[in-house]
């Protein structure tokens, strides 16, 4: 036990702190931007791709290759689409 | 240093510049930097990624990146701003669906012998809330798009069978991992509770009408991001936690706000299917008298006062009158009237959506207020011009008794002046009818959204 426990605590204090944190920066996000506060969090969740690419590289059947990549595929909609849209849309703020 | 410390390193450089750049996005004078960096932390995490794994082929990886970029970037470039809901709802669907197979390959490359282990668990919850937010997030996608109906599809013991799925996913979770001493293939079982999982995703969400779909897209966002940080959890990824947990963070946030703009509860959101005006009386809807103006009556009440406060509607957006709308709003401000608009939190089909589809027809953003901004205004305010808003400006809302009781509205009948324009007096999405249109200080200004605005402009620049 002791040795699985190591890197779950150290996973769950990430996670919690991530969490509370978010909150803070998030909350202050104006309304007028949570539309590109959504696609830019889109995009954010593209990083699955990192996760894709380990457990890909680890993978020796075609069955899994093939389906990291498909994950590599999707991951990368997610990134290059939402960056690439929120871009878009934060261009169109402007003042006065 | 070794090698893999200056990945993990770097992955924490990632994850500092994720906060920052969502940091940046407190305003929208810095937003797009923030986006920027983010992007770069994106990069760098990825490239970390590349360098410290015997990773796929190359020829592999350019395939996979290629796919995706190409369709993520033409996606980008051609959407329309109307369309922002169907696509950030289609991209949740691909942030699930991407850590559900991290999963599933993790799964199959340990030939599925995990035991009772933080390993296991953090796997099973990758497959279910991906499969999920995977299925879950295509349905939105129909349905905002229109390829399927907007409608709750509702049938006999629906939250029953949906409990009983939930059931067989925990207990078929827990026999892959060895309780109960099961010792036949775990593959097999797997592949079921997958399938469970992605059947549970569409059971979930279909019963959900059109209207909801603000907090549904919300809260597959926020599902898009525990899916990556379960996917973390599998790899003890310390930089996919993070940005999991910030997509998670960010997703329930929004959700709760589009609840509270809708005066609903995200239980009733989830289970209630919307639309409960039973006992209401709706055979006088519609019935009552209204004062109607036409274009050049309309400009004269608002090319003579000294200020005007503008609240656009989805309806407005539908009508794809936005341009026309920032005209008058041009027009009244060469003659000298303050002008604002007024921004209802659920105004749009997802969170700011109505702030974006106004940017883009030029309207600056610090002439744009939400609702607590600006409620106190109404009351000193000489004009009010509702574009295609029903509901969110009823001021039935006050009533305990009505349905709608509670929900926040925009304070439109306290202005010495009210003009609607909408195409007919027919109710909103609460189904019921709206005071507001009654009142000796409104005018009803009927038609279509697109044509009543040019006509406006037109009326406006012919005032003297």
């Amino acid at each position: 036990m002791g040795e699985t426990m190591g890197p779950l605590l150290i996973g769950l204090y990430v996670f919690t702190l991530a969490t509370l944190a978010g909150r803070e920066v998030i909350t202050k996000v104006p309304p007028t931007l949570h539309t590109p506060l959504m696609s830019g969090s889109n995009a954010i969740s593209g990083i699955s791709m990192v996760g894709a690419l380990i457990v890909a590289g680890r993978a020796e059947g075609t069955a899994q290759i093939v389906l990291g990549v498909i994950a590599l595929a999707m991951g990368a909609i997610n990134v290059v689409g939402g960056f690439m849209v929120t871009d878009r849309m934060l261009a169109m703020f402007r003042k006065r | 240093m070794s090698q893999h410390m200056a990945v993990e390193l770097t992955y924490l450089v990632s994850a500092i510049l994720f906060f920052w750049g969502l940091k940046r996005l407190q305003s929208p004078a810095t937003a797009r930097v923030g986006n920027l960096i983010a992007a770069v932390a994106m990069m760098l995490a990825l490239l970390a990624t590349v360098v410290d794994n015997q990773i796929l082929s190359w020829t592999e990886i350019i395939i996979g990146v290629a796919i995706g970029s190409i369709f993520g970037g033409f996606s980008a470039r051609l959407v329309e701003m109307t369309a922002m809901p169907q696509m950030v709802g289609l991209f949740n669907g691909f942030g699930g669906g991407a850590s559900a197979l991290v999963a599933i390959v993790e799964f199959m490359n340990i030939g599925g012998k995990v035991g009772l282990t933080t390993h296991g668990v953090s796997i099973m919850l990758g497959v279910l809330i991906g499969g999920v937010t995977f299925s879950g997030s295509m349905i939105a996608f129909l349905k905002l798009q229109g390829w399927m109906t907007g409608n709750p599809i509702t049938y006999p013991l629906q939250k029953t069978l949906n409990a009983i799925m939930f059931m067989a996913i925990i207990v078929l979770s827990a026999m892959i991992m060895g309780v109960g001493g099961y010792s036949g293939s775990p593959m097999t079982l797997f592949w079921v509770v997958t399938a469970i999982a992605l059947v549970l995703g569409v059971t979930l969400t279909i019963p959900i009408g059109g209207a909801d779909m603000p907090v549904v897209i919300s809260l597959l966002n926020s599902y898009s991001g525990l899916a990556g940080s379960a996917a973390g959890f599998v790899l003890m990824n310390m930089v996919l936690i993070v940005a999991g947990a910030l997509v998670g963070a960010s997703g329930i946030i929004l959700t709760m706000i589009m609840c509270k703009g809708m005066n609903r509860s995200l239980a009733n959101v989830a289970f209630g299917a919307f639309g409960g005006t039973a006992g209401v009386d709706k055979s006088q809807i519609g019935k009552r008298p209204v004062r109607s103006a036409d274009a050049d009556m309309v400009a004269a009440e608002l090319g003579y006062v000294h200020s005007v406060i503008i609240v656009p509607g989805y309806g407005l957006a539908v009508a794809q009158a936005q341009h026309e709308l920032r005209k008058v709003g041009d027009l009244l401000e060469e003659r000298g009237v303050d002008v604002k608009y007024a921004v209802h939190p659920v105004a749009g089909r997802m969170p700011g959506h109505m702030n974006v589809l106004l940017a883009e027809a030029d309207v600056p953003y610090d002439k744009l207020f939400d609702l607590d901004e600006i409620n106190d205004e109404f009351e000193n305010t000489d004009a009010v011009l509702i574009v295609g808003a029903n509901d969110v400006c009823n001021p039935a809302a006050r009533d305990p008794n009505s349905v709608i009781a509670g929900m926040p509205i925009l304070n439109v009948d306290k202005a010495r002046r009210a003009i609607v324009m909408k195409r007919s007096l027919s109710p909103g999405f609460a189904g019921i009818d709206n005071d507001l249109f009654y009142m000796d200080r409104t005018l009803m200004f009927f038609g279509d959204a697109k044509k009543s605005m040019a006509d406006l402009v037109k009326a406006v620049r012919e005032l003297a």
